[in-house]
């Protein structure tokens, strides 16, 4: 093509603003994650000396041992560690539960349709988007009756309870696109309910498995209503802890620890994203039910 | 046919139902149920714990006549304006922005997106350090000689509910850029040749033909963000515990605090189905259309 020179130069003009501002973005929104990694490696009286940006003079992980084995919360001087512990014994069998519900679920919901099958699936999908503010005050009475008030074990079957309607629409979409025919071919081969499920159905739902384990591992581990409502002390979950640690009002406050212990709490899930984001975009833009 | 024969067939036919009504079962209760029971509460002169005397809309009046309440009212509109007009409109942006064969677009996608796996917790807590007046962004531009710069947001009541939607747009926008940019992805690139070649400039083709195109993408962004800003409840807590005072007192909040600190569960209650209708007349419209339009292809 023979444009003009201007034309050229003035398209190359636009790329490079483009690319300015994205990068301007970048750097915007990276700023936070560097402050926060920056000053949970600086010693607290070169952070009251005026470092806030800059790199750290001295590098020091003494706000991490900190943060991870003696900041208190409350009047317990544990760090972070056993509550990072609950997180984790409250996020799997969460996860591994709600995320097999929701598979078969799924699977009954789009391959042995019965009447009213798209009412059953339009009852869990508004729970999705349901406040939980509504349901705390009875949710909170009844783990008191079942005996699971203030325990892991309570805070898991919560988090299965609301889970399964997001994982029953992760997969109950993901099967829908699935040709029945698949299904029938089976069928007529003489494999059952549980068997076609195994052999046939599974097999093929390898990434949307990935993109529930993903989803729910991360509003899980992220919950804090939850946990700040249904637990108390060395029950409660780190997202519950480190706003403890955080909101400690006595003494020089320490920000580099508080850095580091909002790091700790937020490094399982900026794992979880960094190796999987694919995935997780995929889960996100699954609740816009069309993307 | 024998018996044991028809027998197994017909459990067969209902397996299905079997396996699936647990679940059911749990919704029903865990969703409806529970709504029902704090709809009871809230017509109740519930304080600590639940007391089953009816008094009517009691409640509500109370509510209604608390200037907290009449506080995180106000500040939801305010929060949820802004939070949505400031995601929608940069999530827009950087998507149109990176639909342009940029290089390193799976970095920067990244980059944008990052936020959305941490927690609010974790969000609240960074930008409470970030926007310290005395260490964090103010220190900062005060060293670098502009002394007289401000910013004490976080520390102005009438200012903070403002640092709110700071840290919820960081966090949020890039939720809005994945789903705008899975939006652009779907548009056919002949529309766009098409209107090139009659000779219409990219800023045309994008206002004219594009954007109106990314219609549903736009849809859903603004129902999801609403409803992430109407249960955000974490964020405040982390960032500003309702305060300075009660200036960033959220309905969330309230609902939480009366609740669980302040022995008002009746009001709590009714907080909770005020909460809940509004995020109703925003949600189930939404469900509505969407069903029924997939349905339909």
């Amino acid at each position: 093509m023979a444009e003009a020179l201007s034309q050229s130069s003035k398209m190359r003009l636009g790329r490079l603003a483009i690319y300015a501002c994205l990068v301007i973005v970048a750097v915007l929104y990276l700023m936070p994650l560097w402050v926060m990694v920056t000053t949970s490696l600086k010693p607290l009286d070169e952070i009251y000396g005026g470092s806030f940006i800059g790199l750290p003079k001295v590098v020091t992980l003494d706000a991490w041992r900190a943060a991870w084995s003696q900041a208190c919360i409350g009047t317990e001087c544990t760090g972070l560690k056993p509550y990072f512990v609950n997180s984790l014994l409250m996020v799997i069998p969460a996860v591994a539960l709600s995320t097999g519900i929701g598979a078969i679920n799924g699977y009954i919901l789009t391959k042995w349709k019965f009447p009213g099958a798209n009412f059953v699936f339009g009852l869990m999908l508004f729970g999705c988007f349901l406040p939980y503010q509504a349901i705390l005050i009875p949710m909170a009475r009844t783990l008191g009756l079942l005996g699971l008030a203030g325990s892991i074990p309570g805070l898991v079957a919560v988090h299965v309870s609301y889970g399964i309607c997001f994982t029953t629409l992760f997969f109950r979409n993901y099967f829908v696109s699935l040709p029945d025919e698949l299904t029938k071919a089976a069928m007529v081969d003489g494999a059952g309910f549980f068997r076609i499920f195994w052999s046939v159905i599974l097999p093929t739902s390898i990434p949307i498995i990935v993109v529930s384990c993903i989803w729910q591992f991360t509003q899980i581990w992220n919950d804090f209503l939850f946990g700040v409502s249904f637990t108390s002390g060395s029950s409660s979950p780190i997202t519950v802890a480190l706003n403890n640690i955080v909101n400690v009002t006595t003494g020089r406050k320490q920000y580099n620890v508080d850095m580091a212990a909002a790091m700790i709490a937020a490094i399982p899930t900026l794992v979880v994203y960094i190796v999987a984001g694919r995935y997780f975009v995929r889960g996100l833009t699954a609740g816009a039910v069309k993307g | 046919m024998s018996a044991s024969t028809r027998m197994s067939s017909r459990l067969a036919a209902w397996l299905p139902r079997l396996v699936v009504a647990p679940s059911l079962l749990v919704v029903i209760v865990a969703v409806y149920l529970f709504i029902l029971w704090t709809g009871l509460i809230s017509v109740t002169s519930s304080k600590f714990v639940p007391t089953y005397d009816f008094v009517g809309l009691e409640q509500y009046v109370r509510l209604w006549a608390t200037p907290r309440w009449h506080t995180a009212v106000a500040n939801l509109f305010i929060f949820s304006a802004l939070f949505l007009a400031l995601s929608t409109g940069l999530g827009l942006l950087m998507a149109i922005l990176l639909d342009q064969n940029i290089r390193a677009e799976g970095a920067l996608r990244a980059i944008y997106l990052y936020p959305m796996a941490l927690s609010f917790i974790v969000t609240g807590t960074a930008w409470k350090w970030i926007m310290n007046p005395g260490l964090g962004i103010q220190r900062v531009v005060n060293d670098l000689g502009w002394t007289d710069f401000r910013f004490d947001w976080i520390t102005n009541p009438d200012m903070a509910i403002y640092t709110v939607v700071v840290a919820g747009v960081w966090q949020s926008s890039g939720f809005a850029m994945a789903i705008f940019l899975a939006g652009l992805r779907g548009i056919d690139n002949s529309v766009i040749k098409a209107a090139q070649i009659e000779g219409a400039t990219l800023p045309l083709i994008y206002r004219q033909i594009i954007i109106p195109m990314l219609r549903p993408a736009m849809l859903s962004v603004i129902v999801l963000l609403s409803y992430i800003a109407i249960k955000s409840f974490d964020l405040v807590l982390a960032l500003t515990n309702g305060g300075p005072g009660t200036a960033t007192e959220l309905p969330s909040t309230f609902m939480f605090s009366a609740t669980f600190r302040r022995n008002q569960m009746g009001v709590g209650a009714a907080s909770a189905v005020m909460m809940l209708m509004t995020v109703a007349a925003i949600i189930i419209p939404y469900l509505y259309s969407e069903l029924r339009e997939k349905n339909d292809g």
